[in-house]
């Protein structure tokens, strides 16, 4: 399979203080990517170099097997859809949308109308008069209708409801089935895009912690509650993310080996068993407070 | 999320799961046109690679088989096979758990067995 993004040694920091350390991973061909973390982790700053936004400050950068800086061949095959775009004054919905039909080679305009009547989007309204929630819709549509070869949405539904957003997974699902393309989803709402994923990559204070198969991650980790004697019986030489006490029990997050031993076993030492959702995981993978930064093993 | 998944398990062997089931209980027949990796994966919201993976596993094990150009259909055999499976797995999946159960409240085996008795026999 071919990769569409090479990074090895990846860094980029602001005088003496790195926001990305040296970060290496590929991107393949045709898989949705989960890019996770928490809030200034680094991902903004990792998707801004990777559409050349922005210039590392080390490390090499392949998007397309090219430099991406001023590189129509390899910028004209990608389409960034970010949190907090900015539209000219003037623009209106409409407007977005031809000036995105120009840009983008595979852009289909049919499909982006269809999108304006699902997100009941108004063609005519000025971009500045939208709400913060038909703003992202925008946004979600050009990223849909692009059918860019590379397409990543950062943080894509800020103010955006339940309904729609389950619209645009559904949108985005149905779309990828028919056009494959490479995708980077980057988001806080883990639990609601984690059966969409095929890969996930974690990253924290600019260091990518997890990078695997998102299948590979579930049931990998579970959750234990018991008397502290019996949870440490079953924790001993296993990788604990979280403990929490309450009165005289406790309940623990390992990371086990997904099988059904592991389970068998904590529920023959009298332990109620709960799964871990990839939310929770990364949750306690990056709140820093039990463990380094280190491998999920 | 509709029909959604559950945590503790890979989606794809989910997936085997669910198709496993509707060939038991005679939804898919034996020779008919099982939906496609595209269709499973706009229904339950799940990555077209996953859904591929379920169906995968049930075609690796001779449950369904592929016909070129058209799609993918339930072999014959197939339920007989998977009803087989399913009475191995019974014991682990349902006796056992049971059995803990039961013992944490106090039931004797007897009054289990009479438990079973009494529910059967409403079914006969």
């Amino acid at each position: 399979m071919s990769s569409v993004v090479e990074v090895r040694g990846l860094t980029k920091s602001y005088g003496k203080e790195s926001v990305v350390r040296n970060v290496s991973f590929t991107l393949e061909e045709n898989k949705i990517y989960g890019l996770l973390g928490r809030n200034g982790a680094g991902k903004t700053t990792i998707m801004h170099m990777i559409t050349a936004q922005q210039f590392a400050t080390s490390g090499m950068l392949k998007v397309f097997g090219e430099e991406p800086y001023e590189n129509n061949r390899v910028l004209s095959q990608v389409c960034f859809i970010k949190e907090s775009q900015k539209y000219p004054d003037n623009y209106r919905v409409i407007d977005v949308l031809e000036v995105a039909g120009l840009f983008f080679q595979n852009w289909d305009k049919v499909y982006a109308h269809a999108l304006i009547e699902d997100f009941r989007l108004p063609l005519k309204r000025r971009m500045k008069k939208l709400s913060r929630g038909m703003l992202s819709s925008v946004g979600i549509i050009v990223g849909l209708a692009s059918r860019a070869p590379l397409t990543i949405f950062d943080e894509p539904y800020l103010g955006l409801d339940a309904v729609a957003r389950g619209l645009f997974y559904n949108r985005l699902i149905e779309d990828y089935a028919e056009h494959p393309r490479t995708v980077v989803l980057s988001t806080h709402l883990i639990d609601e895009v984690s059966q969409l994923l095929e890969h996930v990559m974690v990253i924290d204070q600019g260091k990518l912690i997890l990078n695997e198969d998102t299948e590979v991650l579930r049931g990998k980790a579970l959750s234990v509650a018991g008397t502290t004697a019996q949870v440490d019986e079953f924790t001993k030489g296993r990788e604990v993310i979280h403990r929490e006490p309450f009165g005289g029990l406790l309940t623990a997050t390992v990371v086990g080996n997904g099988k059904a031993e592991d389970r068998k076993r904590a529920e023959a030492l009298g332990l109620t068993v709960a799964p871990v959702s990839l939310q929770q995981l990364i949750v306690h993978l990056t709140n820093g407070s039990v463990r380094k930064a280190g491998e999920v093993e | 999320m509709s029909m959604s998944m559950d945590d503790s398990r890979p989606i794809f062997v989910q997936i085997a799961e669910r198709i496993e089931d509707d060939i038991i209980e005679a939804r898919l027949p034996e020779e008919s046109q099982v939906p496609s990796t595209n269709q499973f994966a706009t229904f339950y919201q799940i990555n077209p690679a996953t859904a591929a993976k379920g169906v995968n596993l049930l075609v690796d094990q001779g449950i369904l088989y592929k016909k070129r150009g058209i799609g993918m259909f339930v072999a014959t055999g197939a339920r007989a096979v998977l009803v087989e499976k399913r009475k191995d797995q019974f014991y682990e999946q349902y006796v056992v758990s049971m059995l803990r159960e039961a013992e944490k409240l106090g039931i004797t085996t007897d009054q289990l067995a009479d438990m079973i008795r009494k529910r059967g026999s409403k079914h006969e």
